[in-house]
């Protein structure tokens, strides 16, 4: 069988067409977003925070009891719609106490994971820039801390500081931030003899510039990790401290003071418990999820 | 490897050392005198007081006199319970409590490493999935919580086990399992991740490829190599299960050392939280140290010293 060469029609090479990219191009964070919306978990994850965080902010204006009212003639009100979650020993509205409660759980969780931020970047960024023996020197110091127990230093300070909100804080950061140091120092080692910082060094530009526009940016990935993984840690740290009797003082609405004060009355008044320890399991939950999906989402060996 | 245990051990002694200077501080600049009390102390008494626990002499001097006591494990008085030492609370309560903890790590290793396994062999099915979602749930509930609601639900509304106390191995299954949910979510993490990195291993298939049954291929190529991360959990599994014990012993009063440390907070009875903290310190230094050094001697890829090749 013979085909008629007329039923072909030369084409010709069209150039461009062969060099065109056909995707559009992604920044890196659009294309770390792309991946984490595909983590169904940290989707979930991720509304879950949205709505705990709303309800933080707007929880207490929806009720009309306030968290730190007492009305004893209402006391151990099982939950109802006058009292959404319940009343506790003091008649007071459990509703209110557990969104007041979220605010403080969260303040704390970041608070925490801001100061270790700030003290982790700059001991972790010197150490790795400067290298050699400030580096040595820093980390060594940091390994020694580190072997220091943290739960039990913390108890330690708030049984000597005192309990408070502000206590608390500065217990978790003495220890927790060298988890953060770590990983800048080695990103920071990692990114540093890298051709662009050659050029910046090259082209004038001065350490704090160096650090500032080049180093701490590009290490922002590993950072925001450990910050989400670092809430949760600290909003457990506060529940845990609340519960053996080193929390934060009445009428202060935590959730862990919250769990601690339902604990006795478990048997016949359960909601009191139930509802602080829901909403404690429910935000670690939340920002555990968020970290992994945002973890596996950074790195380079999950892109497919 | 001589060099490298040298090393940890310093390093180990120089935490130590900064907890107890630190315990050493904060006991005197804690508020409060430890003989406060409502009535108003005689001088003589008072001065009595201060000799016989050695307050009257100088800073340095008490300072190393802690040092010296801590060295020969000797960790100090009550000071609200005259007649009790440290020693006598450590030498009463530990025992429960390590029972309980070692019954809590056998739980969290078995449960853990065997949910890890099962997730890892069925990857991406539905197994997979539940052990994860278990996991994930297990990290999330902190263990006071999960020792709460298992004590609620399984003890007070459906009586399977007894709500409290410490008298038989059934008194004992709920705390075990609560202290254990969360490092078993760990190991359970760690382990399925773990196994299938070394599933995608090369020697992996070449054991397929020799005919090897999938049980021998699991048990002795995977799983064999696949622990060897799970063993360094081991030390963070122990701190877990050591600050884990002070809340769940408490909820289920148990007369272990973590309750009593609890109602030493409680009581402000500074010697005692400092002189508990000491112990906890140590315990939880050298078992983090005997962990990594037992790593080295397993994973024979480990380079110890961190130096030359061919040492």
């Amino acid at each position: 069988m013979q085909i008629s060469k007329d039923k072909f029609k030369l084409v010709g090479t069209q150039l461009g067409e062969a060099e065109k990219i056909s995707k559009p191009s992604l920044s890196f964070w659009k294309d770390v977003f792309i991946r984490f919306r595909k983590n169904k978990l940290a989707l979930f994850g991720l509304v879950l925070l949205g709505l705990l965080i709303f309800m933080a902010i707007f929880g207490p204006y929806m009720t009309p009891y306030d968290y730190a009212s007492n009305d004893l003639s209402n006391k151990n009100q099982p939950p109802s719609s006058e009292h959404w979650f319940g009343t506790d020993d003091l008649g007071r509205d459990v509703f209110a106490r557990t969104w007041e409660g979220a605010r403080i759980s969260i303040f704390i969780g970041v608070a925490a994971a801001v100061i270790d931020l700030i003290i982790g970047v700059l001991w972790g960024g010197i150490a790795g820039y400067k290298g050699g023996r400030t580096d040595e020197g820093m980390m060594r110091f940091a390994d020694i801390l580190y072997g220091v127990p943290y739960l039990l230093l913390v108890i330690l300070l708030m049984v000597v500081l005192g309990q408070g909100l502000s206590t608390m804080i500065i217990a978790m950061s003495i220890t927790g931030w060298i988890n953060m140091s770590r990983i800048v120092r080695g990103q920071v080692l990692s990114l540093k003899n890298q051709e662009y910082v050659l050029a910046a060094k090259t082209l004038g530009a001065n350490t704090s510039r160096i650090m500032g526009k080049h180093l701490i940016p590009n290490s922002m990935g590993p950072i925001l990790v450990t910050m989400t993984l670092t809430i949760p840690s600290a909003i457990f740290t506060e529940a845990f401290l609340s519960f053996i009797g080193l929390g934060l003082t009445p009428p202060i609405a935590s959730w862990g003071t919250m769990a601690n004060d339902g604990l006795p009355a478990m048997r016949y008044y359960p909601w009191r418990l139930f509802f602080p320890a829901t909403f404690i399991c429910l935000t670690i939950f939340a920002f555990n999820v968020v970290g992994d999906g945002l973890r596996d989402a950074l790195d380079p060996r999950m892109r497919k | 490897m001589a060099k490298y245990i040298g090393k940890r051990l310093v390093y180990m002694l120089l935490s130590l050392w900064m907890i107890v200077t630190a315990t050493f501080f904060f006991m005197r600049i804690a508020p409060g005198n430890p003989f406060a009390s409502e009535k108003k102390l005689p001088p003589e008494i008072e001065a009595n007081l201060n000799a016989h626990f050695g307050l009257d002499k100088p800073w340095y001097a008490q300072y190393w006199e802690y040092l010296v006591r801590i060295v020969n494990w000797d960790f100090g008085p009550s000071f609200k319970y005259k007649s009790q030492t440290v020693n006598d609370l450590i030498n009463e309560g530990f025992p429960v409590s390590f029972l309980l903890g070692m019954e809590a790590i056998f739980i969290a290793v078995a449960v853990g490493v065997l949910l890890g396994i099962i997730a890892a062999l069925k990857h991406n099915r539905w197994p997979d999935y539940t052990a994860m979602i278990v996991a994930v749930l297990g990290i999330s509930v902190p263990s006071f919580i999960m020792a709460s609601f298992l004590q609620y639900f399984l003890a007070i509304k459906m009586g399977i086990f007894p709500v409290a106390r410490w008298e038989s191995f059934m008194h004992s299954v709920l705390p075990a399992v609560a202290l254990a949910s969360t490092p078993m979510a760990f190991i359970a993490r760690l382990t399925r991740s773990s196994m299938l990195e070394v599933l995608a291993n090369d020697y992996i298939k070449t054991a397929k490829s020799k005919g090897l049954s999938r049980g021998v291929i699991t048990v002795k190529h995977t799983i064999r190599n696949a622990l060897l991360p799970v063993v360094t959990y081991m030390g963070p599994l122990t701190a877990g299960i050591l600050t884990g014990s002070f809340v769940i012993e408490r909820i289920f009063g148990i007369p272990g050392l973590g309750a009593h440390f609890v109602t030493s907070i409680n009581n402000r009875d500074y010697t005692v939280i400092m002189g508990v903290t000491v112990f906890y310190s140590i315990l939880l230094l050298v078992s983090i140290l005997l962990v990594d050094i037992a790593y080295g001697i397993i994973d024979p890829r480990i380079k110890l010293a961190g130096g030359k090749k061919g040492e």
